[in-house]
């Protein structure tokens, strides 16, 4: 299915898909067509943003919405993130579905009390009366010396608060449909985006298409192992399963799309088929995503283990600068093929 | 006005330059693709360091923010544990872990900066409470953007220390711009010196561009905070002549209208205290050259330095997360 397909980049999107006549879009065309009918949809949506109406527009993602829809929905804000996520949390309440974005993912502990707090429990504190319909967008950023305040990947945090739901979409496809799904929710949905899938290439449908949360994808199907990953780590479970190939280890590849909701079933059908299990995500494993994946396994899936879990995951320590240490930070494909091989040594 | 001695004066001019040459070296190199962190540079700025940190002491504290070359060469920070920290150096001042955003020299109270907009301002308090805590004679500086302005924390910050008549001085540099987004469009009222008036705070707007304007009303910030009258906030009007992020002019991209550069440009505010000094006979136009020469051969000889320095070794990676 040409939506589940993972491209390594655009030379593979022309050679295949393209090849049949399907549209290729990039990450950042595919978040900016999402926007761009959703407002010419629903009235009720805005777009609020630090830089949404600057010239780079936000990597591309906002670029130019604010001259096609007007500043009274598409609105640069002021530098304060906890009191503006306030704003939203209120207008969300009150009748309006913001889109709230940031470029770095690292910004978002500034609104941390009005979304912990407040957008997670605002339906049930009220009972269920008044729902808060906000899409926080943010951005995961790597590389050149971005270091610790400007590169991490805090998706787990949220994930641990009942009341919001959180997504990573890995393709341009997902990207355009979780963010429709996102909008239309009706609940307060944290919106991850790694800087380095922007350029990425795929196939996305003109017309707007939802992709339903708690929905995995299966981007490589095989049988020795399965891989689940994460966001830019999709790519590298990807790249990691073709060295496989060349052992002869047929690997399946995971990639849940939402983690909140998380697609419980297709994680523990691939394990009932391959027995052992490979969590890669990007950030820490301390009781992070990949850690969750590794409880489900334990706990729903514990006789259908043949191996110990083994996770492909970033060092507890924060993000270093430097370009040597950025080297031995990050791991890839061949750190998640290794862990694939110890798996079935086991 | 004040009068400022000849020491003042050339102290002042050699600070600035110190900066700008300093960037402009990067500016020089980073084409290369070697100095891999993300550079804000000062240029255009630089009076406003110099002029605030002329009145502090080594153990004065200072607290910056992603545009801080300037102010810790200013205040006296080892160069050449900053450029090896922007190469990524095991010998950089932060060991090659923070990079351009995250200089730190204690030595000097330089104790850290953020790339988080408004995390310098009370971190500065704190540094303020803890001297006063522990009876020290010593001033503490916040040094923020215009954009960190729009952050409650500015606002909380303001009302702690002066509740506290901590020994703190705010210095917001009015540059107009937070990246791209230009202050009209974030500020309802565009005086931010008058917020500190709101906290019952000495507070004070001038030209960023003229050092010795800068140098006059930083002295009577800085000795009120010393005299245990408690804090102030001092807006200075600049600008920055490149890009937010990165050695370039933005201009082009349609980020700011190019006159409105070319006009701040006039109003160099190195150029302008040249001529100042000249006119003065404070120092003659080889008296000028003879401090960059100076500074050029100190750049150099820190650029070699790092250049020359080894990578941190990946068990580095784990060290320094805990003490
Ligand atoms: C909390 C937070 N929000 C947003 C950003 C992104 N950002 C980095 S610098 C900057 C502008 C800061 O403007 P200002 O405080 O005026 O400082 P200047 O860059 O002009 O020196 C922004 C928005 C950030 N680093 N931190
Ligand atoms: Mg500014």
């Amino acid at each position: 299915m040409p939506w589940t397909k993972v491209l390594i980049d655009k030379a593979e999107f022309e050679n295949t898909l393209g090849k049949q006549g399907l549209r290729g879009l990039s990450y950042r065309a595919a978040l900016l067509e999402a926007h761009t009918q959703l407002l010419e949809s629903d009235p009720a949506v805005i777009v609020i943003g630090e830089g949404v109406d600057d010239p780079g527009g936000v990597f591309g993602s906002t670029l130019d919405l604010h001259k096609k829809f007007g500043r009274e929905r598409v609105y640069d804000m002021p530098i304060a993130e906890n009191g503006l996520t306030g704003v939203a949390v209120g207008a969300a309440a009150c009748g309006l579905k913001p889109v709230f974005v940031h470029m770095r993912t690292d910004f978002l502990p500034m609104c941390m009390d009005q979304l912990a707090n407040h957008a997670a429990k605002w339906h049930y504190m009220t009972g269920g009366k008044v729902n808060i319909p906000l899409v926080v967008r943010s951005l995961i950023g790597r590389g050149w010396g971005s270091a610790a305040q400007h590169s991490q990947a805090l998706y787990s945090l949220f994930t641990h608060i009942p009341g919001l739901k959180v997504v990573a979409p890995a393709t341009p496809y997902d990207a355009k449909g979780l963010l429709v799904s996102a909008v239309r929710d009706g609940n307060p949905v944290m919106f991850f985006e790694h800087r380095w899938l922007y350029d990425f290439t795929g196939y996305v449908p003109r017309e707007s298409y939802a992709v339903p949360f708690g929905q995995g994808a299966v981007r490589r199907a095989g049988k020795d192992v399965t891989i689940v990953a994460v966001s830019l780590m999709v790519y590298e479970a990807v790249k990691a399963a073709r060295l496989l190939e060349k052992d002869g280890i047929d690997a399946e590849v995971i990639d849940p799309r939402t983690l909140k909701p998380l697609d419980e079933k297709l994680i523990l059908e691939s394990l009932a088929k391959t027995g052992r299990l490979v969590v890669a995500d990007n950030a820490a494993s301390f009781n992070g995503f990949s850690a969750e994946v590794a409880a489900l396994a334990a706990e729903k899936g514990f006789g259908l283990l043949k191996a110990p879990v083994r996770r492909v995951c970033l060092p507890d320590v924060p993000v270093p600068a430097s370009p040597e240490l950025e080297k031995a930070y990050y791991p890839g494909a061949e750190d998640i093929a290794q862990a694939v091989r110890l798996a079935l040594k086991a | 006005m004040l009068r400022v001695d000849k020491k003042t004066k050339i102290a002042l001019l050699r600070m600035m330059l110190r900066s700008r040459l300093f960037e402009e070296k990067i500016v020089s190199v980073y084409g290369k693709q070697d100095m891999k962190t993300p550079v804000h540079l000062y240029i255009g700025q630089e009076a406003v360091a110099a002029g605030v940190c002329a009145h502090l002491r080594r153990e004065d504290y200072i607290f910056s923010t992603h545009r801080n070359h300037g102010h810790y060469l200013s205040k006296g920070a080892d160069m050449s544990g900053m450029v090896a920290e922007l190469y990524g150096r095991r010998t950089g001042c932060a060991k090659g872990k923070g990079g351009s955003m995250h200089f730190v020299d204690v030595s000097c109270g330089c104790m850290g900066t953020t790339s988080i907009v408004g995390g310098s301002i009370p971190l500065a308090v704190g540094g303020a409470l803890a001297a006063k805590v522990r009876k020290e004679d010593r001033v503490s500086v916040a040094f923020f953007g215009d954009g960190a302005a729009d952050e409650g924390v500015f606002q909380e910050s303001l009302n702690f220390a002066a509740l506290h008549k901590l020994p703190a001085v705010f210095v917001c540099e009015n540059n107009y711009y937070a990246t791209n987004s230009h202050q009209d469009a974030r500020h309802a009222h565009g005086n931010i010196a008058k917020r500190g008036h709101a906290f019952g705070m000495h507070s004070e707007r001038c030209d960023g561009n003229n050092a010795e304007a800068v140098y006059i009303a930083s002295r009577k910030a800085v000795n009120r905070a010393r005299r245990g009258l408690g804090p102030s906030l001092l807006e200075f009007s600049t600008y920055r002549w490149k890009g937010h992020v990165g050695p370039d002019c933005d201009y082009m991209k349609g980020c700011r209208p190019k006159e409105e550069l070319e006009s701040w440009q006039k109003k160099c505010p190195i150029e302008a205290y040249k001529k100042i000094i000249l006119k003065e006979h404070i120092l003659d136009q080889s008296g000028i050259d003879a401090i960059c020469a100076e500074v050029s051969s100190e750049i150099e000889a820190a650029w070699s330095a790092a250049l020359a320095a080894p990578y941190p070794a990946a068990e580095e990676l784990y060290k320094d997360v805990y003490r």
